[in-house]
């Protein structure tokens, strides 16, 4: 808290500073509004960015004239909820953190700008699948990719030595292995299906093919019980149903144990994982091999996603211009990634940057496993495009409360995932959108 | 001679008015205010057209009493009252019941540590809701449970603690571990109120403790017993923090477990504050009704138990 203050009466000074410095340098006239000294506001949570920001006050932005001060807020739902009763207002700050699957709904709620003109010659440092979340498929541009978060396969080597299992490479092999291990261990589970998990769910339906929100016309489909996805959540109640693997939550004191001890041995999860595992399960340090995810069709290389998250600017912000820039230095600059990496922990959604630099060590827990980023790389590249629509929370909501009680229950999947369906189109035509049959 | 009379007469009119204004400011701004922007919320909605993207595609329009009419027909609405009530109904009388207890107990003559167990029974009541979820929260998983781990050593099965019928008795538990020792102090108050004579007088006609306790404290700490029933159906109704904090940890608490989640989940996760509003002023006009009805039917009775 301390240090937090000091940090954003530095950035003030800093913001002073660069106000006095950019009235005093300027010549005039040299190009059209420019970017004329600008105090940007950036609502973001991931830790460590008031570093980030630091170092562009300190250089490019001080030559620009262009100050960023970051302000800390929760992650996730909350702060969409903050950013558009703020844009309501007309004070929503000039540049936000926002996940992908939030996107449209910021758009929806008209608080997102179009930086296409200002950043769209950004495209080609990010994978097609992951710039297509930014533009929802239109020719703007809402945001900038910031972090991505590809799925992959997490096991423990040790166990799966000792129990005489293969890492699995399809869907196929990994119910082989969830069953041979019940048989081993009755008392050891190879994973869990999370219901609390809406994102992973999602990340693995788009590995099967998912596209849950598409536009035709001026129409959304939506497209949750789609046969991909019903692949998937079949895939998952069968094992839940015949007990292969465990139904509790993930992300709590219980769960988090059961990593620790072994009682789960694997864990299906995206790139972000060591920093999970190294809080969860301290004492299996060292223990863990990462590996692609299984494939619905051995020898392909396609994953989903499970989290990440972009910076936009918003329609209140005065320095759009300036906002852009910073967008753009912030998730494609050599300098500002290599500080993201370091100061957040993220993985940067720019392709040049998921390898070499900080990246070219393996994570501290992954220190068995050298190639631990080269891998990554090679998986992310495969990364199938998500598709969201204006109503993501509600269908996540539905996914938490439907699925919960299926897994509780260990019953057929099928209909949850047709309550989820049902409830997101039905919000959908509530509030007035065009839904497609 | 006329001047004061009529100087005095004026300042006396106004006065009450000038020392009122603060409070009717403040009740305006912080209170008639939201109340009302909540209202005007109630009865609008947002329509969107088409895609629902850019400018200009999103209206804020008027509903009516549509809101109020999904909130309810909502089923979930109206299970999670069910299932509050089913919660109350542990709730309410074991944490009352507890307190009068322990009132009465704290209330015998010659008790030592008196303000010691008096403390002691109070602390929790200190400690955060949330905190307290989450502490119990650890106490009830499976896996880190030393309560189950201990049932575990001796061989006897493990409840699931969150699951079906104990998930209610867990929810309960929480609450009257927190209350229980505000309840209790409330009680205890007024028991050390009553006239020592009523008790000496009840002695000579030789009165047991008991007796004493069942026929006089009791009876005279009615009014009390009525007042701490009020607060707790209140509480009951407004259950959010403990479910809540419960609920990543299970899958049998529903993000719309209780009104008030559900309310919550509307506003603050779907966007749509407008059901939210709506939603809020049933649960307020329910809880208003339940709470006053509740008062008005205890006086009536001690009204009549006074004029018998």
């Amino acid at each position: 808290m301390k240090y937090r203050t000091v940090a954003v009466s530095t950035a003030a000074a800093l913001a002073a500073g660069a106000l006095l410095s950019g009235c005093g340098t300027d010549d005039g006239g040299d190009e059209p509004a420019a970017s004329g000294p600008a105090s940007l506001t950036y609502w973001a949570w991931a830790p460590g960015l008031d570093k980030v920001a630091d170092i562009w006050n300190k250089g490019p932005g001080k030559e620009a004239g262009i100050t960023v001060t970051v302000k800390k807020q929760a992650s996730g739902d909350d702060l969409v909820t903050k950013i558009i009763t703020a844009a309501k207002a007309g004070k929503a700050p000039d540049l936000v953190q926002a996940e992908y699957q939030a996107l449209p709904t910021l758009v929806s709620n008209d608080v997102l700008a179009d930086i296409s003109e200002e950043a769209g010659d950004a495209k080609g440092e990010f994978a097609d699948g992951i710039w297509q979340q930014a533009t929802l498929g239109s020719d703007a541009l809402y945001a900038l990719p910031q972090d991505s978060g590809p799925l992959m396969f997490y096991y423990r080597q040790d166990l799966f030595k000792q129990y005489g299992l293969t890492v699995p490479t399809t869907w196929d092999e990994f119910a082989e292995t969830a069953r041979a291990l019940k048989k081993k261990a009755p008392d050891k589970d190879l994973t869990t299906f999370s219901s609390n998990d809406s994102g992973l769910f999602a990340g693995l339906a788009q590995q099967a093919g998912a596209k849950w929100w598409t536009t035709g016309g001026d129409k959304w489909k939506v497209a949750i019980d789609d046969p991909a996805t019903q692949k998937v959540a079949d895939f998952w109640g069968g094992l839940v149903e015949e007990g292969a693997i465990d139904n509790q939550p993930m992300y709590t004191p219980a769960w988090n144990k059961a990593l620790n001890t072994g009682k789960q041995v694997a864990w299906v999860s995206a790139v972000w994982a060591p920093g999970t595992l190294t809080t969860a399960a301290p004492e299996t340090k060292g223990k863990w091999a990462m590996a692609p995810l299984p494939q619905w069709t051995a020898g392909e290389n396609v994953t989903g996603s499970w989290g990440g998250s972009s910076t936009a600017v918003t329609n209140d912000s005065r320095n759009k211009k300036a906002a852009a820039t910073f967008a753009k230095w912030l998730n494609t600059d050599p300098a500002a990634l290599a500080a993201l990496v370091k100061e957040s922990g993220i993985y940067p959604a720019a392709t040049a940057a998921q390898t070499g630099g900080a990246l070219s060590k393996a994570p501290d827990y992954f220190s068995n496993q050298p190639g631990f980023y080269t891998q990554a790389a090679k998986i992310a590249r495969g990364t199938a495009p998500a598709a969201w629509g204006p109503n993501v929370n509600v269908a996540y909501s539905a996914f938490k409360d439907n699925f919960a009680s299926a897994a509780k229950t260990k019953s057929d999947f099928g209909p949850a995932l047709t309550a989820m369906q049902d409830a997101t189109v039905a919000d959908l035509k509530k509030q007035g959108f065009g839904v497609s049959e | 001679m006329t001047r004061t009379p009529r100087r005095k007469a004026y300042g006396v009119k106004s006065a009450p008015y000038a020392f009122l204004v603060p409070a009717a400011v403040l009740f305006l701004l912080f209170f008639a205010l939201p109340i009302g922007y909540a209202l005007h919320l109630s009865f609008r909605r947002t329509e969107v057209k088409g895609l629902g993207l850019g400018k200009g595609a999103r209206d804020e329009i008027w509903a009516g009493l549509a809101n109020y009419t999904d909130a309810l027909s909502d089923s979930e609405l109206l299970t999670g009252a069910l299932r509050i009530l089913g919660y109350g109904a542990i709730v309410v009388p074991v944490m009352l019941g507890l307190a009068l207890l322990f009132a009465l107990l704290l209330d015998t003559d010659g008790l030592r540590l008196r303000g010691f167990t008096r403390l002691a029974i109070f602390l929790p009541y200190a400690i955060p809701g949330v905190i307290a979820a989450l502490m119990w929260g650890f106490l009830y998983l499976p896996d880190v449970s030393p309560f189950l781990y201990l049932l575990d050593a001796v061989g006897l099965p493990q409840p699931d603690l969150l699951d079906g019928g104990p998930l209610y008795l867990s929810l309960a538990n929480i609450a009257v571990w927190g209350g229980t020792g505000f309840n209790m102090i409330v009680i205890y108050t007024s028991l050390r109120a009553i006239p020592a004579e009523i008790f000496e007088a009840a002695r000579l006609d030789g009165c047991s403790q008991l007796q004493i306790a069942l026929r006089i404290k009791i009876p005279m700490v009615a009014p009390s017993l009525i007042l701490t029933f009020f607060f707790s159906i209140i509480a009951t109704l407004q259950v959010f923090s403990e479910p809540t904090t419960l609920k990543p940890l299970t899958n049998s608490l529903s993000t719309t477990w209780s009104p008030l989640m559900k309310v919550y989940q509307d506003a603050f996760v779907n966007n749509d504050i407008h059901a939210a509003a709506a939603q809020a002023v049933i649960i307020a006009v329910a809880t208003l009704a339940l709470s006053f009805g509740f008062l008005k039917a205890a006086n009536s009775r001690t009204k009549q138990g006074d004029s018998r």
